[in-house]
């Protein structure tokens, strides 16, 4: 089996074996039958000869911008739409530079595009998938420009029609305008001119931040009409002609297997027409999907189910049937007492640690956790002989198109990838196993089938968030300095299964080494054990930052209280001025801490940091740098006798650069800070005989509306003319934030995640 | 074979009494706007109406049906096209975001209005429960208590 779309937050949205062919270069214009512009990429894999009639290129132009003969315009919306808005931030972009007023523009999603070239593939619409919240900034310059372009080929069309010179003209959204033109043009009136025009070969002028009209102004979600009407299509809405409904009834135990399995009475439920046998990849080896199976496949979704429940199967547990996440605890705690892997090691460690003049230990543990999308996995795959039409929700189309060719051996661009709407992501939709497996069911039977992963098919079969055991020690000066730290880490990595990585190099997904405060602190040292498990481990929303925010703003709290020191000031000291720092991963080239200090501050002023509290009450902050973006919260909680805790308010900050789209930048920083809560406060994914114990909302409850404070407040502060991601942002503070809140308001620490019934045990003594 | 009302119009299904309605609607009727969530009634995601009170359509068997009434978020609006007040208010306020929750968060909200129609925000926590995976509950609560003016205005008129 060959390997995955791999899960990996970067590689996989860089798409390594798709080369970009330096995008704009390739744009070409054209005019569709009924009259209007189009802009785009060349749809066919040849360059065009600029005699060839401008109908004919654009019967070949991949879609991208087109401008109606009566002024309406549709923006090609390239990305999967998971929720973070990036069907409308990303054609404001095009509608800005292009200047038309945006109640103009529709939007339109987009199939994956992949050309075939000499040695591999190349984006068709450019590069297409949406992870690490890369989204808008991978795409900043390259939309704008296609407005641009699109704009500037207007102008010199009214130039060439009416005679005038261009650069004499300038627009107005919607027409093009000049004293020597007889009147305002609209963009209408100019398209059939502007289509027959070559492209020019310079870079546009792009507009400055000053006369923005529609980036940073609060739009509307572009689908919000569809989705409160109950028309939007997501992958699980999917029906088509003689379509049949699948479900697999996968092995319970990790890496186990089928042994055997009688189908007499699942074939006589009404519906059901095929049952049969999936095999799972070999334990430890690279996966394609994820687990040993029975599929079944039947008239519909209900019958496939119910024939699934009438399956008698027995499982061969296999080699982690033993696995339970207490032992995985409880050796993690034998192997902090050895020595791992050292990845940083700035400065003299050792040395700093034995003269400090005060230490701090703690330990902090983090559990595994799931992705849980409200939409469960589901793909629609019909593979024929030659080629094979996939809709699958997800958030790496390439990585799909992989998927299916690896399954049906068909060449990449003999597969056709629609990208439906997504209900979720959150990392989840990296990975394509349930495209695999799709493909797979398609090819046996010859029969177009969507596949349905029921809710407990979607919490036991995750890539699920690393759990580990983070040990911190630091070392402090007679001032209260912090002149040595450390952060030991026994996890199970999130390299789970991968080809071709090393075993030295399993660390580099859990500790991202120039998080603060390194740079910071002279003397840092980073050391990782990896844990090997049985439960699989993927990408889950921000990745090692959920989980090294917590420890981390945890940490420096106790260290404050340990030192007797203000957990404000304290952190504002280490954070200093405004000054970046090298900052090699994701999110880099460099970072710079003033910009936390100064989030931090923002926060602590609105929810009244100083202000004296009724007893129970109390306040907790936390700050951290997240792939590029920069956030912060303060919490106001409170803790009753008996352990009951209130929510108070919330304050969230995010300093994002510059926010294009500022309905979805709070969107996303109130969704992160809800899922931080929700998450901190009751979710974690336990092992035990090598199964995993939870399955459906019962056992795994997300939050719902009543636990969230109707004060939750959300504030953007502006920096720069730059946009950085959103959608990871705004969850990493949250947790430390709330828990330090907690150890305020009650002098009760918490150290383990989740927070569950901690605090009424704590305070039953 | 059982036969109900969809949206207003007459409907039959002739296959398992144990299917439940959720998955009549989706696979049968071919209205997906009610989702699948969890399946076990904890989600909210499959909310409909039955004789107008809102019900998770993933726990109520087909037999159920018989002789009722079923309106989801397809038939929410009225006949021309009108969004009802709760939709608009879900407009004005932009509340999805992925937007798979919706459906079920409206269909349960038109139920809760009729009962409380100007609703505390106790009254919100004490009966709201659907399940928002994306975190737009800060925007249902304005959504809730704008749609509750929007349609006491619409009463007084
Ligand atoms: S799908 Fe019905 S309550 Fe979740
Ligand atoms: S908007 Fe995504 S689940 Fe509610």
């Amino acid at each position: 089996m060959t390997a995955p779309e791999s899960a990996d937050w970067l590689a996989s949205v860089s798409d390594k074996d798709v080369t970009d062919p330096g995008r704009r270069r390739f744009l070409i214009t054209g005019a569709t039958a009924a009259g209007s512009l189009v802009l785009g990429l060349p749809a066919g894999g040849e360059a065009f000869s600029s005699s060839d009639a401008a109908e004919n290129r654009t019967r070949q132009i991949g879609f991208f911008v087109e401008i109606a003969a009566d002024g309406d315009v549709i923006i090609g919306s390239n990305q999967p739409e998971i929720g973070q808005g990036v069907r409308t931030a990303l054609p404001m972009l095009v509608a800005e530079e292009l200047d038309v007023d945006w109640a103009r523009v529709s939007v339109k999603p987009m199939p994956l595009g992949l050309l075939k070239t000499a040695d591999g593939y190349t984006w068709k619409y450019g590069g297409q998938g949406v992870g690490g919240s890369t989204g808008l900034t991978r795409n900043w310059d390259f939309m704008r420009e296609v407005g641009a372009i699109a704009r500037q080929q207007l102008i010199r069309a009214a130039a060439v029609k009416y005679e005038v010179a261009a650069k004499r003209c300038t627009t107005r959204p919607g027409y093009v305008i000049s004293d020597d033109l007889p009147r305002d043009i609209p963009y209408g009136e100019l398209v059939k001119t502007a289509a027959a025009l070559d492209l020019p070969d310079h870079n546009p002028v792009l507009k400055d931040k000053e006369n923005y009209r529609i980036v940073g102004t609060r739009q509307k979600t572009v689908d919000a009409h569809d989705i409160v009407t109950g028309v939007a299509r997501y992958g699980i809405d999917t029906i088509k002609p003689d379509m049949r409904y699948a479900v697999i009834a996968r092995s319970p135990f990790l890496n186990g297997r089928v042994k055997s399995f009688d189908d007499t009475a699942a074939r006589k439920i009404n519906g059901v027409l095929k049952v049969f046998k999936i095999d799972g990849p070999e334990p430890g080896a690279p996966y394609l999907i994820l687990a040993s199976g029975v599929a079944v496949v039947a008239t519909s979704t209900w019958a496939a189910i119910k024939g699934r429940k009438a399956l008698q199967i027995e499982w061969e547990p296999g080699p982690n049937a033993t696995d339970s996440t207490d032992a995985f605890w409880q050796q993690n705690e034998e192997m902090l007492k050895g020595s791992g892997q050292i990845v940083t090691d700035d400065g003299q460690y050792e040395s700093a640690i034995e003269t400090a003049h005060k230490t701090v230990q703690r330990s902090y543990q983090i559990p595994f956790v799931s992705h849980a999308p409200l939409e469960p996995q589901n793909c629609y795959a019909h593979v024929e002989k030659d080629s094979c039409h996939i809709v699958a929700p997800t958030q790496m189309p390439g990585g799909a198109s992989r998927a299916a060719a690896a399954v049906t051996g068909l060449p990449r661009e003999n597969i056709h990838i629609d990208i439906s709407r997504v209900g979720g992501g959150f990392g989840r939709r990296l990975s394509n196993d349930y495209v695999a497996e799709a493909a797979m069911i398609s090819q046996q039977t010859g029969w177009p089938i969507k596949l349905q992963w029921t809710r407990e098919d979607d919490v036991r079969h995750d890539f699920y968030r690393p759990g580990g055991l983070h040990e911190m020690r630091a070392g402090l000066d007679e001032t209260g300095k912090v002149i040595a730290w450390t952060q030991r880490l026994a996890s199970a990595s999130k390299h789970f299964r991968r080809p071709n990585k090393p075993d030295d190099g399993l660390w580099e997904p859990e500790l991202y080494p120039d998080d603060f405060p390194r740079r910071i602190v002279d003397n840092f040292r980073l050391e990782y054990f990896h844990h090997p498990i049985g439960l699989p481990r993927g990408s889950w929303r921000a990745p090692a930052h959920t989980a090294n925010a917590f420890v981390i703003q945890s940490f420096l709290d106790e260290i404050a209280h340990a030192s007797g020191q203000d957990p404000l000031q304290f952190r504002l000291d280490l954070l200093g001025k405004d000054r970046e720092l090298e900052y090699d991963g994701h999110g880099g080239p460099t970072y710079n801490p003033g910009r936390l200090a100064r989030l931090l501050t923002f926060v602590a002023t609105q929810i009244g940091y100083g202000d004296k509290r009724k007893k129970d009450r109390g306040v907790g902050l936390a700050t951290h740098f997240t792939f590029g973006g920069y956030a912060a919260h303060a919490f106001e909680v409170s803790v009753d006798d008996a352990g009951g805790l209130i929510i108070e308010r919330i304050v969230a900050a995010i300093d994002c650069g510059l926010a294009v789209h500022p309905q979805a930048v709070e969107a996303q920083l109130q969704g992160g800070t809800i899922d931080g809560i929700s998450t901190a406060l009751g979710l974690q994914i336990t092992v035990k005989d090598g199964q995993v114990q939870q399955g459906n909302f019962d056992d795994y409850p997300l939050l719902r509306i009543a636990a969230i404070p109707a004060r939750l407040e959300t504030h953007i502060l502006p920096y720069d003319d730059v946009p950085t991601g959103v959608g990871e942002m705004g969850i990493p503070s949250a947790a430390p934030a709330l828990t330090n809140a907690i150890f305020n308001a009650s002098g009760i620490r918490i150290r383990n995640l989740p927070i569950a019934d901690q605090l009424k045990k704590a305070r039953a003594g | 074979m059982i036969s109900f009302r969809v949206n207003s119009k007459q409907v039959r299904f002739d296959g398992d009494a144990d299917t439940p309605l959720l998955w009549v609607l989706r696979d049968h009727l071919q209205l997906t706007g009610a989702k699948y969530g969890c399946g076990i009634g904890q989600c909210g995601a499959c909310t409909v109406h039955i004789d107008g009170k809102a019900q998770r359509s993933c726990v109520l068997p087909i037999a159920a049906l018989a002789n009722k009434s079923v309106t989801t978020i397809e038939g929410l609006g009225d006949e021309n096209g009108q969004l009802h007040p709760v939709q608009q208010a879900w407009l004005a306020v932009d509340v999805p975001q992925c937007g798979y929750c919706q459906a079920g968060q409206i269909m349960a909200t038109v139920d809760f209005l009729q009962k409380h129609p100007r609703p505390s925000d106790e009254d919100i926590d004490n009966n709201m429960s659907n399940i928002c995976r994306c975190g737009t509950y800060v925007r249902i609560r304005d959504a809730i208590h704008q749609a509750a003016k929007l349609m006491q205005k619409g009463e007084q008129q």
